[in-house]
């Protein structure tokens, strides 16, 4: 209870902060928009022989290609916030007090959660007008979904910022595990086109995973094995990773 | 109110072979009375920060035990936070924040609902005179205001002890006095008051007792005053960096007339510091004429000489060996 409270005073905050500075929101959704406008249309050349005959279809398959990314990256560079508030002082100013430490960690993880759908939903209205229809229901599942990843890659991204405690390394690290796992998760190209080995790899990778349930969601196919199981290995993950960064950040931070 | 037997901590340092440790504290020992302001002097990196890092329960000691307003430290952290708040020296509030809102924040981090959180967050407001700019962001708050702010937000749950960690460093002189109006007011509502410093008129003013820390350890302890007649006498300071010298080379006058003086029997001690000489004597007004005679025998003529009351600097020169100002 105290747990639920706490998160939320600092999610509360975190997301009042943000409110408070809506250029950045808008600066952040500057990349993606431009994906999906100068490089949705090439799917639909590129596909055409998978089914891809409209810009309909080619938005159906890239627009959850692009809540991965976004969700992938969006968190991956969630250290950098903590490391910042670690610097300020701000979270030595929460710590003398007695709320949950869990909380402080998870209501600054949510509010990078809440960014991320906020975001996906801006992407899904702009993308109608191109022609993508998707089911309301799927699209609600495929934000849900977005939200375990969003945990998963912040917590990550937590875990290493608290392991090398300085933005250089942070970036260096977050770079080279963020492009090998989002290039293997087909979040641009479908991994269909790939060739056999890199699907090989690519069954290895989690976010494959969440990628082709995300997929299956937009294509109306709820009932496709891999949506749950690509829900399941996000959840579990998730879980894992946020224990670990609560415990990362519950030993002494100074 | 608070008492602390051989608090320790060192850090790990370095990795693979250069890896080492640095002891940042090597066993203190203090009491705190109800009521007090208590300071910690002593230069960047004596253990000052490291000490009330401990004891705000922010890092765990290696070794030794406290109890804060009767609470063990290390058994009931939790207890400990309820009774004490602590401002450190990085501020710790956004810059986009508004002090009002991390105001409320700050006391619903302590529980309260949102109506008393509200409450408390007016009444700060008022105590410390933040009217004036508690709906603008932080970023525009100027140094003094800003750290008004911080201790506001260290004490808005109305704490028996708080912990003040360089609360003046960085300010001018009008923040600087307004400050200490703000920590004797706090006093005056019945806090124990806790800081560190390394500006010796903060902890002349301010402090009713003083320990002098160096190297994570407590060198002297007492009161402004006490410590001060530890060094009994008069201090005269020669500066001899303009002095003028008929025989030998001028870097040698401080040697030379350093080892002269000393040995002069009004003389108790003597200590150089940067091209000046303090010597500590029974009376200056005796001991000038003498100085002025044994420094023309040797043909030393100092560029100028002072006589006054023994300062907290004098006495960390005394315990340390080294002098705290720049």
């Amino acid at each position: 209870m105290k747990l639920v409270r706490d998160t939320w005073l600092i999610f509360q905050q975190e997301v009042g902060l943000m409110v408070r500075n809506p250029v950045m929101v808008a600066f952040s959704l500057a990349q993606p928009v431009t994906y999906l406008i100068l490089f949705a249309p090439f799917l639909k050349v590129v596909m055409v022989d998978r089914g891809a005959s409209s810009y309909a279809d080619a938005y159906r398959i890239y627009v959850p290609g692009l809540f991965v990314a976004m969700g992938l990256f969006g968190g991956l560079f969630a250290g950098y916030g903590l490391l910042s508030a670690l610097r300020a002082g701000i979270i030595d100013r929460c710590r003398v007090t007695p709320v949950s430490r869990t909380g402080l960690l998870l209501g600054r993880a949510l509010m990078h959660v809440c960014l991320n759908v906020v975001q996906a939903v801006i992407i899904t209205v702009v993308a109608l007008p191109f022609g993508l229809r998707v089911h309301l229901g799927n699209l609600l599942i495929s934000y849900a979904l977005l939200s375990v990843m969003v945990l998963l890659s912040t917590s990550i991204s937590y875990d290493i910022a608290l392991l090398v405690r300085n933005e250089n390394s942070l970036g260096v690290l977050v770079n080279t595990v963020g492009q090998p796992i989002s290039l293997l998760a087909g979040v641009l190209i479908p991994l269909v086109l790939a060739p056999l080995w890199i699907q090989q790899v690519a069954v290895w990778n989690p976010f494959s995973w969440a990628t082709n349930g995300m997929r299956a969601l937009f294509n109306g196919q709820i009932t496709e094995p891999v949506v749950w199981q690509g829900a399941l290995i996000m959840i579990v993950l998730a879980a894992v990773s946020l224990v670990w960064s609560s415990h990362l950040f519950n030993r002494e931070v100074s | 109110m608070i008492e602390a037997t051989g608090l320790r901590k060192s850090y790990r340092v370095g990795r693979g072979r250069k890896a080492g440790t640095v002891e940042a504290v090597r066993g203190v020992d203090f009491a705190v009375e109800r009521g007090e302001i208590v300071g910690f002097l002593g230069p960047n990196g004596a253990g000052k920060s490291t000490t009330m890092r401990m004891l705000a329960t922010l890092i765990r000691p290696d070794g030794g035990r406290a109890t804060i307003a009767g609470v063990d430290l290390l058994r009931a952290p939790a207890q400990v936070r309820r009774q004490i708040g602590f401002v450190a020296q990085a501020s710790g509030t956004y810059d986009d924040s508004t002090a009002r809102r991390d105001l409320v924040l700050q006391a619903r981090l302590y529980g309260f609902g949102k109506a008393e959180a509200q409450r408390r967050a007016e009444a700060a407001i008022g105590a410390f005179q933040l009217d004036d700019f508690a709906d603008r962001r932080i970023r525009t708050y100027s140094g003094g205001q800003r750290r008004r702010l911080d201790v506001a937000l260290g004490v808005i749950h109305s704490p028996q002890v708080i912990f003040l960690d360089e609360p003046t460093a960085g300010l001018d002189p009008p923040s600087r006095v307004r400050m200490w109006q703000e920590v004797r007011r706090l006093r005056a509502e019945g806090m124990t008051i806790f800081l560190t410093t390394h500006y010796l008129d903060e902890a002349d003013t301010l402090c009713d007792r003083l320990s002098i820390i160096d190297g994570g350890r407590i060198v002297a302890e007492g009161t402004p005053s006490d410590l001060k007649r530890e060094i009994s006498g008069d201090v005269v300071a020669i500066d001899l960096t303009r002095a003028d010298v008929t025989d030998g080379p001028a870097d040698a006058d401080l040697p030379i007339a350093a080892k002269l003086l000393a040995e002069q029997p009004y003389v108790h001690s003597s200590e150089a510091v940067d091209g000046t000489l303090r010597l500590y004597v029974d009376s200056a007004a005796t001991a000038i004429p003498q100085i002025m005679r044994t420094l023309l025998t040797r043909g030393v003529e100092p560029g100028a000489i002072e006589a006054r009351r023994p300062s907290l600097d004098d006495v960390f020169l005394a315990k340390t060996g080294r002098s705290l100002q720049e």
